[in-house]
């Protein structure tokens, strides 16, 4: 498997570019190929960095391209397709993780985190309440504005 | 020689810095005079140190000097001079040593900008400036020197990465590390506030203006990053929640937090716990995207680094510092005095909202990124985590937002009248929902939700400008009045409506993009058309060329509507000789806000090539508002209570002009 990507890695970097989806690759029916294509950008390519297959030429995206495609002929609705390669090529591959044990943190963090903040500002909206404001001034600028004062009422006495 | 100089220079400056971390800070409890100003020359002497440095990096990179390691890594003779110049920081060593360049320039900034602040206070801020700049200056000498040499020299370069041989280079990462390191200042005076354990709305307005300057250079890094990526990677794309575009975007989402929540202590006294707190994070996050990037500990498309012992270093320097600063925080803010009392409907309140949001924002991205490094790390299960994820907990986050941002401005402080506002806003929904539709209906086609999505952008600009229209008294008062009133607003207004509009801008251009692009991917002979957004492409035929340092294979289109011909274009493959590695150079045609992009594939056999053609509506939009942004935020630095206590000009003459109170 290693010496595989390796080589699909050499292949790789030795290719001149080329796209994403090749025009032999686009099915006949346009509702089927939207399909596809909405698949595509769930899955990951495995030799890539961060690239789905929708976006990615190597040969592996390719090859998982026209498998997600043979699928969909075949009938298989999205879960099919998805559960397929899954089966095949482990979870890594799916560019959403599916919502189970392992991933509890990960989906339940934005909703807990965003409860939490909002507890968090309550309690500190009620016991902001009824406190007092602002910045209490220290010994010393007390002194300085005992001083100030005292000046200026002097002044005024002239 | 000068190599060495350049090197020599870096170690002084460590012994500068160390100078600087030890003796402000120590004059500063004594309330010894002589020293704290130690960290003043000393914060100059550093600068001086690593500018010299650095000139001496760029001078070896200008002049192709391949007996410096880095220098024969990263760059090749033939290459145009502007590679040459901006390979510098195009690589690990140099891109550390930009990076230390710019901490030491935003620590001679404080010092000599700073004679206004406490002395105390800024003797703490130019000590914790310090202390980051050792690390990173230990940090380059022990693991990174870009100085180091090569016996015997080659005679030729490896050249720069192709990828990175664009004019984005020598633009993008200055302006990104502008802004990850223009945090550094908030940080350090977040903890020097801790240190002294006194903090007011004083502080909020020193530390407002670095923000707010760091903030729009970070805008402006990441808006640039991702032109460029899409320009560059040829397949179209701007935004891939690329772990490594993450770590740029969550120091915007946290610092733009920072931005918000100042405000409220500035003008109000409160959230003082919770900014200095904001301020630690942001430029944790800021170390952590360094880490994140330096260490190679994520793979990415992003091309550069990757080297564990430096991440071992890197993240020693994260934990010292975001451990560090954490604890202290903990220590110590229960010593901050809470401030203001407000509503919970209140500018203040709608604020606090804004602040809940963004840091849920932050986390979310936070979370995602980092979730299948620590998964495997703990179980051995690996994940992905993608654009899918990111889209959807993100733009559900962003929602409410939105919705919300034209609020903001339209409350009063303390207590705010939320059906007011509400009324206030009437024109701006049903201007949004017109316009939407209207779009909707000419681009025909695409899913509903993305009239309400095009609503809610239109509906971000027209709220901005109501709060600007009301504070004029438009309507009430006379034209000529309004007008005076207008002129007479504070800049800060002005930058709170143009950055917020151009949040707006943004959200039409992604809306737009995302639901009317299309997509054509054919083989074509030369002679052949496609159609793509009204207009034909017509296909004429490849041809070969050489430039400096790759040879191209170039497509040559033709642009027609309704049979005139409307411009041409070429796409082109390049091979860059050096390292053997292609790239692919999009042919881009702007047409107003949409553009025509045409992409080249792999030559067929029998004669055609394949293409890939888009139409991509209103895609300029997406950085379009983004220069809003970036302008809001010049705007609202240029205002005159951020300037408070700094030299002036002659004084103008004191306007009387009515405004509503803010």
């Amino acid at each position: 498997m290693i010496r595989r990507g390796l080589l699909v890695l050499v292949l790789l970097l030795s290719a001149a570019p080329a796209f994403a989806v090749n025009p032999d690759e686009i099915m006949a029916d346009p509702a089927l190929e939207s399909r596809a294509r909405a698949l595509s950008t769930q899955l990951r390519c495995m030799v890539c960095q961060n690239q789905s297959i929708d976006d990615s030429n190597a040969e592996l995206a390719k090859d998982l391209r026209v498998l997600v495609r043979e699928r969909i002929l075949d009938g298989d609705s999205d879960e099919a397709v998805i559960d397929y390669v899954v089966s095949r090529y482990g979870e890594f591959v799916l560019l959403n993780p599916r919502f189970e044990t392992k991933t509890l943190l990960l989906w339940g963090a934005p909703i807990v985190l965003l409860l939490a903040g909002a507890a968090a500002m309550a309690v500190a909206a009620r016991r902001r309440t009824g406190k007092l404001t602002g910045t209490a001034l220290t010994t010393e600028e007390r002194a300085q504005l005992a001083q100030v004062l005292r000046e200026r009422e002097q002044g005024n006495g002239d | 020689m000068i190599i060495e100089l350049g090197h020599y220079a870096l170690v002084l400056a460590l012994a500068t810095s160390l100078l600087q971390s030890v003796l402000p800070i120590v004059g500063a409890f004594r309330g010894d005079r002589s020293l704290m100003q130690v960290g003043t020359t000393a914060a100059m002497a550093t600068f001086g140190l690593v500018a010299v440095s650095f000139a001496v990096l760029t001078y070896a990179h200008l002049t192709s000097d391949f007996s410096v390691k880095n220098v024969w890594e990263n760059s090749h003779s033939l290459i145009p001079l502007i590679y040459k110049y901006s390979g510098v920081w195009g690589n690990h060593e140099g891109s550390m040593l930009l990076w230390l360049l710019i901490l030491a320039f935003f620590s001679a900034l404080v010092a000599s900008f700073g004679s206004n602040l406490p002395e105390t206070l800024k003797a703490n801020v130019l000590a914790v400036q310090a202390w980051i700049a050792s690390a990173f200056t230990l940090f380059l000498l022990l693991t990174s020197n870009p100085f180091a040499r090569l016996v015997p020299a080659p005679g030729e370069g490896q050249d720069l990465n192709p990828v990175l041989q664009d004019i984005g280079l020598a633009i993008h990462p200055p302006l990104l590390y502008l802004g990850y390191v223009g945090f550094s200042v908030c940080f350090s005076f977040a903890i020097a506030a801790l240190i002294e354990g006194r903090i007011d709305a004083a502080w909020a307005r020193w530390v407002r203006p670095w923000t707010l300057a760091a903030w729009t250079c970070l805008t402006a890094g990441i808006s640039m990053g991702s032109y460029w990526a899409y320009y560059e990677l040829g397949w179209g794309g701007w935004w891939f929640w690329d772990p490594v575009e993450n770590a740029s975007f969550m120091p915007w989402l946290a610092g733009t937090a920072l931005l918000h929540s100042a405000l409220v202590m500035e003008k109000r006294e409160a959230l003082k716990i919770w900014t200095v707190l904001l301020a630690i994070m942001t430029f944790s996050l800021s170390l952590l995207g360094t880490f994140l990037v330096r260490s190679g500990v994520l793979t990415s498309v992003h091309a550069f680094a990757t080297d564990p012992t430096r991440g071992v270093f890197i993240l020693a320097i994260l934990v010292f510092f975001i451990g560090g600063a954490l604890s202290l925080f903990a220590f110590r803010a229960t010593r901050l005095k809470a401030g203001g009392i407000f509503a919970p409907i209140s500018r203040e309140g709608a604020l606090v909202f804004n602040n809940l949001i963004l840091t849920t924002a932050t986390a979310t991205v936070l979370t995602g990124t980092l979730y299948p490094l620590v998964l495997e790390a703990l179980t051995g299960s690996k994940i992905s985590v993608g654009p899918p994820f990111f889209n959807m907990t993100f733009g559900l986050l962003m929602l409410p937002l939105l919705l919300a941002v034209p609020f903001g401005p339209l409350l009063a402080w303390k207590r705010g009248d939320l059906l007011g506002a509400g009324q206030r806003l009437f024109a701006a929904v049903g201007v949004g929902l017109l316009i939407g539709g209207i779009i909707y209906y000419v681009q025909h086609g695409g899913p509903i939700m993305a009239m309400f999505g095009l609503a809610l952008g239109v509906y971000v600009i027209c709220g901005s400008l109501t709060d600007l229209a009301l504070r004029s008294g438009l309507g009430k008062v006379s034209g000529a009045i309004a007008f005076r009133r207008f002129k007479g607003l504070p800049r800060s207004a002005f930058g709170t409506a143009l950055a917020h509009m151009g949040l707006g801008v943004t959200m039409i251009g992604i809306v737009g993009v995302t639901a009317f692009e299309t997509e054509h991917v054919v083989e074509m002979k030369p002679g052949m058309t496609t159609q793509a957004g009204g207009y034909t492409v017509r296909f004429d035929g490849m041809r070969q060329g050489n430039g400096p340092n790759f040879t191209e294979e170039s497509g040559h289109f033709t642009v027609t509507r309704d049979g005139v011909e409307v411009t041409e274009m070429w796409s082109s493959k390049r091979m860059y000789t050096a390292r053997r590695m292609p790239t692919t150079e999009a042919g881009i045609r702007s047409f107003g806000s949409n553009q025509l992009y045409v992409s080249l594939g792999d030559a067929m056999a029998d004669g055609g090539v394949v293409v890939r053609i888009w139409w991509k509506p209103f895609i300029l939009c997406i950085w379009g508002g983004t220069l809003f942004m970036i302008a809001g935020g010049m705007v609202s630095l240029t205002d005159r209570r951020l300037r408070v206590g700094a030299p002036s000009r002659a004084k103008k003459q004191k306007k009387l002009v009515l405004e509503p109170a803010e």
